[in-house]
């Protein structure tokens, strides 16, 4: 290659060289940096990144799923989930009953979708509501700190000293059994949690550099702590909300079983795994819990998945 | 450079944190961060405040900027509109102040928002200063950047993809942004490997120039401000030990434990005796400071007098006929009041 001279100017003379594949690949590359830049909208970049998020999809698919199938329980299901079937007690899963018929001889598969629909307004209800609370609390106090933070402290050990079973005793007995009790019950219960998670998360962003540059600017503290600190809270509070949501789920159950959550009639998926608290059902009758404590699992593991991958796509230093 | 009007004065300055401790949280004791200083800061000089590590120069530089409220004395703001007292304003009285005043911090790794870019970070300040326009933001955050020196496409990435170098440049944007006149530079430098070190202190000494600011240069290492102070403040546990020009200070060095520093720099030139002093001893604890001179358990000279009595801050005349504070009572010479 001695021939070849060694001069810039030759080089622009000579005719091009020939595309190889190569050349191709950089250019896809190039078009893609570029097409990345152009995403400068957070909103953007934000979905893109948890949509290349391959677990957090198919959480996002297995818990849309379950949501709308519940909603449209009344379209699928053939049979009532209420009404029992004294010839048919105990089958197990057929073309008729699809996942079997319980003790009174009601349609397993019915009640699970029914059941869906309570669940998971308590479940998830619960859970987005008392860290709605948790956070806008512990997130503002944790910062500014003094008596705010003192006394916000000393109602969360008020609410988290109090026995559960207390709260529901005198809420049922003002209010009566409803479904609503219990979505309010776990909000005043799980809150004291995210709270100090929340708090203790700003206390330790608070001695950061740049809290105290924005404070040598003169911002709010509402400000600095909502806008500018949350981001960095966000990763335990999204788990903390996916295990409350599948706590809340159990907890519902346990106490519907004493007859204070939702009345037994009524189809939960609590409930339906209350029913078959039987050793002769859990060894003969897998029909009767094994569908509904997968579907919980899969309910609670698929709103894990979705929790995660908020997470990471909130977190810039993960790429997406 | 000799000093034209001051800028800031601080009097008697402290800043004691409470320890807390026992079964009902009382205020068992105190850390004694800052105790006591009196200092000037003069229109566009740079003053240097040297120091051991502990010894309150952070929490002196966030005094000055309100940033922790000093427990006792006063930080005065001499503007063109008079002087204001800033410790007993409120977060909006201070607002007008904040603008004048602003701060380089020492870690460059938490001086930046890791949730947002560079824009995101830097764009709330001035929005808070009335820059209503979007447009007109990045304009300005633009032109900070390439006044530092990076590119104007920097303020869409974020912190976790620049070094340590490049972000300490972006906190230097940040500070810039809203045009103060006092910066004060809480090592800026120190996190920063010696290359990247000259171009930072470079660009701070251009910015001075171009911009008329004033520093206060927070450092612990003697000699870098050599290269860059007018004058320095050497601290020891809260305190202001010697005061004066920065060549007064290498050339007739009155307090023992600034010498005990200036012995530790390494010396390239030959001629120049280097006898290192080695401190004994660590720094004592700012809760129970030492009784008299708190430098007297770690001072090489030390006499009964030093274990009593506290030494005031004197000034000294100096061959050139400036003034030179130290608070020593074993200097063979008499003050100059
Ligand atoms: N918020 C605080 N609460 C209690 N003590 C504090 C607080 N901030 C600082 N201190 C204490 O005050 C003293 C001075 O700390 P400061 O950070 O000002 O030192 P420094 O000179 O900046 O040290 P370095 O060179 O390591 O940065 C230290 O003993 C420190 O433990
Ligand atoms: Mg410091």
């Amino acid at each position: 290659m001695s021939d070849v001279p060694l001069n810039p100017g030759d080089a622009v003379r000579s005719p091009p060289r020939p595309r190889t594949r190569r050349d191709a690949q950089f250019d896809r590359i190039r078009d893609r940096e570029a097409a990345r830049q152009g995403t400068k909208l957070r909103g953007g970049r934000f979905l893109s990144k948890f949509l290349n998020n391959r677990l957090a999809v198919v959480g996002l698919v297995i818990f849309a799923s379950i949501i709308l199938l519940s909603l449209a329980a009344p379209l699928i299901a053939q049979h009532d989930p209420k009404s029992p079937n004294l010839r048919a007690m105990l089958d197990p899963p057929s073309a008729e009953h699809w996942f079997g018929t319980d003790r009174t001889g009601r349609d397993i598969f019915a009640r699970v979708l029914y059941g869906g629909r309570v669940s998971i307004l308590v479940g998830l209800g619960s859970a987005l509501l008392s860290a709605l609370i948790g956070v806008v609390i512990g997130v503002y106090s944790g910062y500014v700190g003094g008596w705010l933070d003192w006394v916000a402290m000393r109602i969360s050990e008020i609410f988290m000293s109090f026995p559960q079973i207390i709260l529901v005793l005198l809420l049922v007995a003002i209010l009566g059994q409803s479904l609503l009790n219990l979505i309010v019950i776990f909000t005043l219960t799980g809150w004291g949690g995210i709270y100090r998670m929340a708090r203790a998360r700003m206390l330790s962003i608070r001695e950061e550099e740049y809290v105290q540059a924005l404070r040598s600017f003169g911002l709010g503290p509402a400000r600095i702590a909502y806008k500018h600190m949350l981001p960095n809270a966000l990763g335990p509070i999204m788990v903390n909300i996916t295990l409350s949501t599948a706590a809340f789920i159990l907890q519902e159950a346990g106490l519907s079983f004493l007859g204070l959550g939702v009345p037994m009639s009524v189809p939960t998926w609590g409930n339906i795994l209350n029913a078959a608290q039987d050793l002769r059902l859990l060894e003969n009758a897998w029909w009767v819990w094994l569908p509904v404590g997968a579907t919980i699992s899969l309910f609670v593991l698929s709103v894990n998945f979705i929790g995660d991958g908020l997470r990471d796509a909130t977190d810039p230093s993960q790429q997406g | 450079m000799q000093p034209s009007e001051p800028i800031l004065r601080l009097r008697d300055v402290h800043v004691h944190f409470p320890i807390k401790g026992g079964v009902f949280k009382r205020t068992k004791d105190h850390v004694r961060a800052v105790d006591g200083v009196d200092l000037d800061v003069y229109k566009g000089e740079v003053l240097g405040l040297v120091g051991e590590s502990g010894c309150g120069k952070t929490t002196l530089g966030k005094a000055i900027l309100q940033l922790v409220r000093a427990t006792g004395g006063s930080v005065t703001y001499h503007g063109d509109a008079g002087e204001t007292e800033l410790t007993t304003l409120d977060d909006a009285g201070l607002f007008p102040f904040r603008k004048r005043l602003q701060i380089v911090f020492q870690d460059p790794h938490s001086s930046l928002n890791p949730a947002y870019t560079i824009f995101g970070s830097l764009e709330d300040p001035l929005r808070h200063y009335g820059v209503r326009s979007r447009a007109e933001r990045r304009k300005i955050v633009g032109d900070l950047l390439e006044a530092v020196n990076m590119r104007r496409e920097a303020m869409d990435r974020y912190p976790h993809e620049f070094s340590g170098g490049q972000r300490q440049r972006i906190g230097i944007a940040r500070a810039l942004s809203i045009e103060p006149e006092l910066i004060v530079c809480d090592e800026a430098v120190s996190a920063l490997d010696v290359s990247i070190q000259a171009q930072v202190l470079q660009l701070l000494m251009d910015l001075k120039r171009e911009k008329q600011l004033t520093y206060v240069f927070i450092t612990h290492d003697l000699s870098v401000t050599e290269y860059l102070c007018d004058r320095i403040a050497v601290m020891y546990l809260g305190r202001i030990v010697e005061l004066c020009d920065a060549e007064e200070l290498f050339a007739n060095t009155l307090h023992p434990y600034t010498e005990a520093l200036l012995s530790a720099i390494p010396v390239a030139d030959l001629d120049r005796k280097s006898e290192r002093i080695v401190l004994e001893g660590d720094v004592p604890s700012p809760v129970n400071p030492p009784s008299g001179c708190p430098f007297h358990p770690r001072c090489r000279y030390a006499q009964d007098v030093c274990r009593t009595d506290v030494p005031a801050l004197r000034p000294y005349r100096t061959a050139a006929g400036g003034e030179h504070l130290a608070a020593c009572h074993l200097i063979d010479q008499p003050p100059a009041d």
